[in-house]
C-alpha cells in the first residue's frame, strides 16, 4: 500500500528501489519524474532529456530489464523494482560487448542518443538474441538518432549480438 | 597550402573515435549535465501572439512565490546594449516595448528549481495589444503589410559579412548577381522549362535541445552553452554587456548535435543577464518545443525558369525566390546569399539573373541548418536540368556530362572558380544505380548535383603543447558536435608528431584557454581549423627537432619525429630524455602555434568561398499509387572530399546527412497557422527512424586532394543533404510525378499521381 506523507506542505513518498544493483531509498514528491530522479537526485547523467514526450528514446532506462522513458514513467513506478542505467552497464570496469562493439563501429556522433540506445539495445539482445536487421530497425524506432543515419548503430549492435551469441556458447 | 600524399601513419586510416569511451559509458558531459554551486533555474516566458504590443507588465505575483528568486523584464536592460544578432541587431534580449513571432522572449524567471521557474511564468501578468500580423511571406510582402521592424533603424551585427545588408520594409535582405544577356537568350531558347516551388520550415532537431549555463565573477561573466560559435558569442556578450572580450569567457562542453541550430548567438544573452539580475548562476535548458522557435530552417517561395538549346545546351536561367526569415534576421542574409549562390547551379551558363530576397515575418527566425541555400535551390534547379533532358530527347546523365562546369571555371562572378571534377563525380553516382540497365516496372531513377559555398570567414588557430613525458595537448576551438573533430585532429597531430593517438588530448573549446576559431560550421573544419592544427604541429615539430639537433650534435635534416621519439639513423631519442636534456628538468614543454587567416584581409564572402561543397545524390524508389507512399530502394551520396583523413567518419558524414536528407524531402515540415506552430512534439514532428532508411545505401569517397585543407582535403557533411531531395525529385519525374512542393508527404504524392492520370489521354 502506498504510504503518502508529508514533510512541510509538500507531500512525500517512501521509494525503495534499486539502482545499478544497489539499493537506494528516498523521500521523493510523487510528481517526481524517473529521469528527473537519477539525473538530480542520484547524479546519473547518462540518461538525456530531449522530447519530454516517450518518443526519441534518448532517456531510456531499463525497469527489471524493459526499456522504459524515463521522462514519462513517475520515479514512484520503481518501487520494489530494479533500474539499470548506462552507467551500471560497466559497472565492474568491463565494457558490456554492446559499448565495444559502438566504439569499434564509430556507431555514435554527438553521443546524446548513445546512452538510450545502448540500453534499447541491451533490451533487444536479452530478448532476442539473433536478431535480423529488420527486427532491429522496428525495436529502434522509439530511439532516435539524428545524427549517424543508424547504419553504424545496427552494424554495431549486430557485432554486439555475435559477441554475445559467442559467449553463450563458450 | 600545397597538398601533397600521404603515404604511411594515421592520416587516412579508420581510427576509432577519441571521445567514443567517455559517450558509451555516459560520462561525456553536456552543458545540461553542469551544475555551479547556488545554480538557478531559468525559463522564458514566451509570446502566446504572433504580433503585439505589450502595454504593461507584472511581476509581482510571480516573484511572491516561493521559490523564486527573480523575473527579468525589458526594465532591467536599461544600463546595457539590449539587441543581439550577428548580421542585424534586431533582437532584445527580453521585449522592451513588442513581441513578433509565437515564442517570443517576454520575460524570464530565475528560482530554486525548475517546477517554480515554471509555475512562476503562469504568474507574470501581461496585458498585450494585439498588432496585426503577417505571418507568411505574401503577407509580408503585402502592401498594406504591417511593419514588423523599424528597418530604418537597425543596426549592423558584428558579423554580417556581406557588403550590402540594407533592410527595407520587411525586406531583411535582397542579394543578386547576373551574367550575359538573358533577355536575347529569351528570343532565342528553344527549350524553357518554368516552374514555382515551395520549401517549407524544417526543424534541425539537434537532440540537445539549446542549454546555457551562466554566472558572473566579479565583472567577468563565464559561461557554458551547447553553442556551435563560442567565439562568436563571446564577442556579442561582450559587446551587449559593456565588457572587454577578455572578461567573457565562454565554454563549450560536448555539444548533443547543433546541425546549424546552434550557430551564432541563441539562449546566452537571456541567461546571462537573467544571472546578473539574480546575482548567481543561471541555467536555462530550452525544451524541444522552445528550441523549435529558437532556430529553424527557412521556409521558401521560388520562381525558377531555365533556357536550354533543342540539344540540350544550356543557355540561361532566371531565379527569383523569398525566404521567411521570421521576426529576427538570425543568420537570414547569409542564407539569402549562399541559396543566391546555388540558384544557378553548376553549368556552364551564357546568361543568369538571381534575385534572393530574405523576407522578415511574424514567424520564429529561421537560421542555420545543414546545407542551408543548396537544400533549398538544388532539387529545384536540377528538376528542370531533367525535363530540358527529356525535352531533348538526351539522358539525364548526358546532359550534365555535357553543362558541368569544369575545375578551374568560373562558378561565380569574381568568387573562387571550381575546384572539385564534378563530371567524374556524377559518373560515379551513375554506375552506383546502375544507370544503364533496365528499370524494373514502376521504378524511378534520380540523381542531383549541386554546389554549396563552404568555409565561412577563414579565420582559425590552434595550440600544440608537447609536454615532458611526450604527451600532447591539442587546443582548438572547433566545438565537438558529433561531427569528430578531435579525432580528425588527433590523427593530424599524431602524423605530424610522430605521437601515438592515445597520448592526444583535447580538451574542447574554452576562450579563456583554446585559441580563436570563428565558427564550427560550413563545412570548414577539417579544412581550416585543421590546416591550423597541421601548422601548429608543423610548428611544434620543428622546435623538438632544433632542441634535439642541439642536444644530439645531428643535423636537424637527419632527424625525424617516430613512435614517440626523435629518431636519427638507427638511434633514437625519447621525447621524455629530450626534455630532460634541453630544459634541465623533467618539465618545461614546446608550444607550436599555428593560424589561419585570409590573406591580407581577403577571404570575404564575395572572394570565396574557402572551397565549393559538392553536393550530390542517387535515388532509386517506388512509390504506392493507392497511397502515395514512397519507397526508397536505394540512395547513393559521393563524397568529394579532396583526401579522407577518416574515411570511416566520411562516411558517418554522408550518412547522417542523406537521413536527414530523405527527413527534409519526405517528412519534415513545420506546420504554421496564423504564426503558431501546430506540430511542437516529436510526437507529431517526424524524423527519419531506422524504419525509414532506404533499402540499400552507397557512399563513394573522391579523393582528387584537390581542396585547400591538410592533405588537399576539403570538408564534409553538408553536400549530402541537398543531393537527397534533388535525387528524389528527379526519380519521380522519372516516374511522371512532377513535385513542386516539399516534403513529399503521401497526400502530395498521390494528388500528383492522379493528375498525372488526368493529363494522360486514355491509350484506347
Amino acid at each position: 500500500m502506498t504510504e503518502l506523507h508529508s514533510s512541510g506542505d509538500v507531500p512525500r513518498l517512501h521509494l525503495r528501489t534499486s539502482v545499478n544493483g544497489k539499493p537506494v531509498v528516498r523521500e521523493i514528491e510523487p510528481r517526481l519524474l524517473l529521469l528527473d530522479f537519477l539525473r538530480d537526485d542520484l547524479g546519473l547523467k547518462g540518461a538525456k532529456r530531449s522530447c519530454d514526450v516517450q518518443v526519441c528514446g534518448t532517456c531510456t532506462v531499463l525497469l527489471d530489464g524493459l526499456p522504459v522513458s524515463a521522462c514519462t514513467t513517475l520515479a514512484y513506478e520503481a518501487m520494489d523494482r530494479q533500474l539499470l542505467t548506462i552507467e551500471g552497464l560497466s559497472a565492474d570496469g568491463e565494457l558490456h560487448p554492446l559499448q565495444a562493439a559502438f566504439i569499434d563501429h564509430s556507431a555514435l556522433q554527438c553521443g546524446f542518443c548513445t546512452p538510450g540506445m545502448i540500453l534499447a539495445a541491451k533490451s533487444l539482445l536479452d530478448e532476442q538474441p539473433n536478431p535480423t536487421r529488420a527486427d532491429m530497425q522496428a525495436y529502434f524506432k522509439g530511439n532516435l538518432c539524428r545524427c549517424t543515419g543508424y547504419y553504424y548503430i545496427l552494424d554495431a549492435v549486430a557485432e554486439a549480438a555475435e559477441t554475445l551469441a559467442g559467449r553463450a556458447r563458450g | 597550402m600545397a597538398s601533397h600524399t600521404v603515404s604511411s601513419g594515421v592520416v587516412g586510416q579508420n581510427v576509432r573515435r577519441v571521445d567514443a569511451h567517455e559517450k558509451v559509458t555516459g560520462q561525456a558531459q553536456f552543458t545540461g549535465d553542469l551544475a555551479l554551486p547556488g545554480m538557478l533555474y531559468g525559463r522564458v516566458l514566451r509570446s502566446p501572439l504572433p504580433h503585439a504590443r505589450i502595454r504593461a507588465l507584472r511581476t509581482e505575483a510571480a516573484e511572491a512565490l516561493p521559490g523564486v528568486v527573480t523575473v527579468l523584464t525589458g526594465d532591467d536592460l536599461q544600463d546595457i546594449d539590449p539587441y543581439y544578432g550577428h548580421a542585424l541587431r534586431d533582437r532584445p534580449i527580453v521585449a522592451l516595448d513588442r513581441v513578433r513571432f509565437v515564442g517570443d522572449h517576454v520575460a524570464a524567471v530565475a528560482a530554486e528549481d525548475e517546477q517554480t521557474a515554471a509555475a512562476a511564468l503562469g504568474l507574470i501578468e501581461v496585458d498585450y495589444e494585439e498588432l496585426p500580423s503577417a505571418t507568411t511571406i505574401e503577407q509580408a510582402l503585402a502592401e498594406a503589410a504591417p511593419e514588423i521592424h523599424e528597418t530604418g533603424s537597425l543596426r549592423l551585427g558584428l558579423f554580417h559579412g556581406l557588403s550590402n545588408l540594407v533592410p527595407e520594409g520587411n525586406l531583411c535582405y535582397q542579394h543578386g548577381f547576373s551574367k550575359g544577356d538573358t533577355e536575347a537568350i529569351r528570343q532565342q531558347a528553344e527549350l524553357v522549362v518554368e516552374g514555382e516551388y515551395v520549401f517549407p520550415s524544417v526543424y534541425q532537431y539537434s537532440m540537445e535541445p539549446h542549454t546555457t549555463l551562466a554566472a558572473w565573477q566579479g565583472d567577468s561573466a563565464i559561461v557554458y552553452s551547447s553553442c556551435q560559435h563560442p567565439y562568436l558569442v563571446r564577442a556579442e556578450l561582450a559587446d551587449m554587456f559593456g565588457l572587454a572580450v577578455s572578461k567573457v569567457r565562454v565554454i563549450v562542453p560536448y555539444l548533443g548535435g547543433g546541425f546549424g541550430s546552434k550557430s551564432y548567438t541563441r539562449m546566452e544573452p537571456v541567461t546571462l543577464a537573467l544571472a546578473r539580475k539574480a546575482g548567481r548562476p543561471v541555467r536555462i535548458a530550452n525544451r524541444v518545443d522552445e528550441s523549435m522557435v529558437t532556430s529553424r530552417r527557412h521556409n521558401m517561395r521560388c520562381w525558377m525558369r531555365t533556357y536550354a538549346a533543342a540539344d540540350g545546351t544550356l543557355l540561361a536561367r532566371e531565379v527569383r525566390l523569398w525566404l521567411d526569415t521570421g521576426a529576427y534576421a538570425d543568420n537570414g542574409p547569409r542564407v539569402v546569399a549562399t541559396a543566391a549562390d546555388a540558384a544557378p547551379g553548376p553549368y556552364r551558363w551564357q546568361a543568369y539573373e538571381i534575385n534572393a530576397y530574405g523576407v522578415y515575418t511574424n514567424r520564429p527566425p529561421a537560421g542555420s541548418y545543414r546545407a542551408f541555400g543548396a537544400t533549398h535551390l538544388m532539387w529545384i534547379g536540377e528538376s528542370q536540368v531533367d525535363e530540358i533532358a527529356r525535352r531533348a530527347g538526351i539522358d539525364r546523365v548526358e546532359i550534365r556530362e555535357r553543362n558541368l562546369l569544369r575545375p578551374g571555371e568560373e562558378v561565380r562572378p569574381g568568387g573562387k572558380p571550381l575546384d572539385a571534377d564534378l563530371v567524374g563525380d556524377i559518373r560515379k553516382v551513375a554506375d552506383a544505380l546502375e544507370w544503364g540497365s533496365a528499370r524494373p516496372d514502376g521504378v524511378g531513377r534520380g540523381l542531383g548535383v549541386g554546389l554549396l559555398a563552404a568555409g565561412a570567414h577563414p579565420v582559425s588557430s590552434a595550440i600544440v603543447r608537447l609536454e615532458a613525458d611526450g604527451s600532447v595537448v591539442l587546443l582548438v576551438s572547433t566545438t565537438e558536435l558529433g561531427q569528430g573533430a578531435r579525432t580528425v585532429f588527433s590523427q593530424i597531430v599524431a602524423q605530424e608528431l610522430g605521437v601515438p593517438i592515445q597520448r592526444i588530448t583535447v580538451p574542447g573549446a574554452d576562450t579563456q584557454s583554446s585559441p580563436y576559431d570563428r565558427s564550427t560550421g560550413a563545412s570548414r573544419s577539417t579544412a581550416l581549423a585543421g590546416t591550423a592544427v597541421l601548422l601548429a604541429a608543423h610548428d611544434a615539430r620543428d622546435q623538438i627537432l632544433r632542441a634535439a639537433s642541439r642536444v644530439l650534435g645531428v643535423g636537424q635534416e637527419h632527424l625525424e619525429l617516430r613512435d614517440g621519439m626523435v629518431g636519427y639513423g638507427s638511434g633514437s631519442l625519447e621525447l621524455a630524455e629530450l626534455f630532460v636534456r634541453h630544459f634541465g628538468l623533467a618539465g618545461g614543454e614546446f608550444i607550436g602555434r599555428g593560424v589561419v587567416g585570409p590573406e591580407e584581409g581577403k577571404g570575404s564572402y564575395d572572394e570565396g568561398p574557402v572551397f565549393w561543397e559538392v553536393c550530390i545524390g542517387g535515388a532509386e524508389l517506388e512509390v504506392d499509387s493507392e497511397t502515395g507512399r514512397i519507397k526508397l530502394r536505394k540512395l547513393v551520396s559521393v563524397a568529394d572530399v579532396g583526401q579522407a583523413i577518416n574515411p570511416h567518419l566520411v562516411k558517418a558524414q554522408e550518412m547522417g546527412a542523406t537521413t536527414q536528407g530523405l527527413g527534409n524531402a519526405l517528412y519534415e515540415e513545420m506546420l504554421f497557422e496564423d504564426g503558431q506552430l501546430l506540430n511542437s512534439t516529436l510526437l507529431d514532428y517526424h524524423i527519419p527512424t531506422p524504419q525509414d532508411l532506404p533499402d540499400e545505401f552507397a557512399s563513394i569517397i573522391v579523393e582528387n586532394e584537390d581542396g585547400p585543407g591538410p592533405y588537399g582535403a576539403k570538408g564534409v557533411g553538408e553536400g549530402a543533404l541537398a543531393g537527397v531531395p534533388a535525387a528524389i525529385v528527379n526519380a519521380l519525374a522519372d516516374l511522371g510525378i512532377s513535385a513542386h512542393e516539399l516534403p513529399l508527404t503521401p497526400e502530395r504524392v498521390w494528388r500528383a499521381t492522379e493528375q498525372r492520370r488526368e493529363r494522360t489521354p486514355p491509350e484506347h
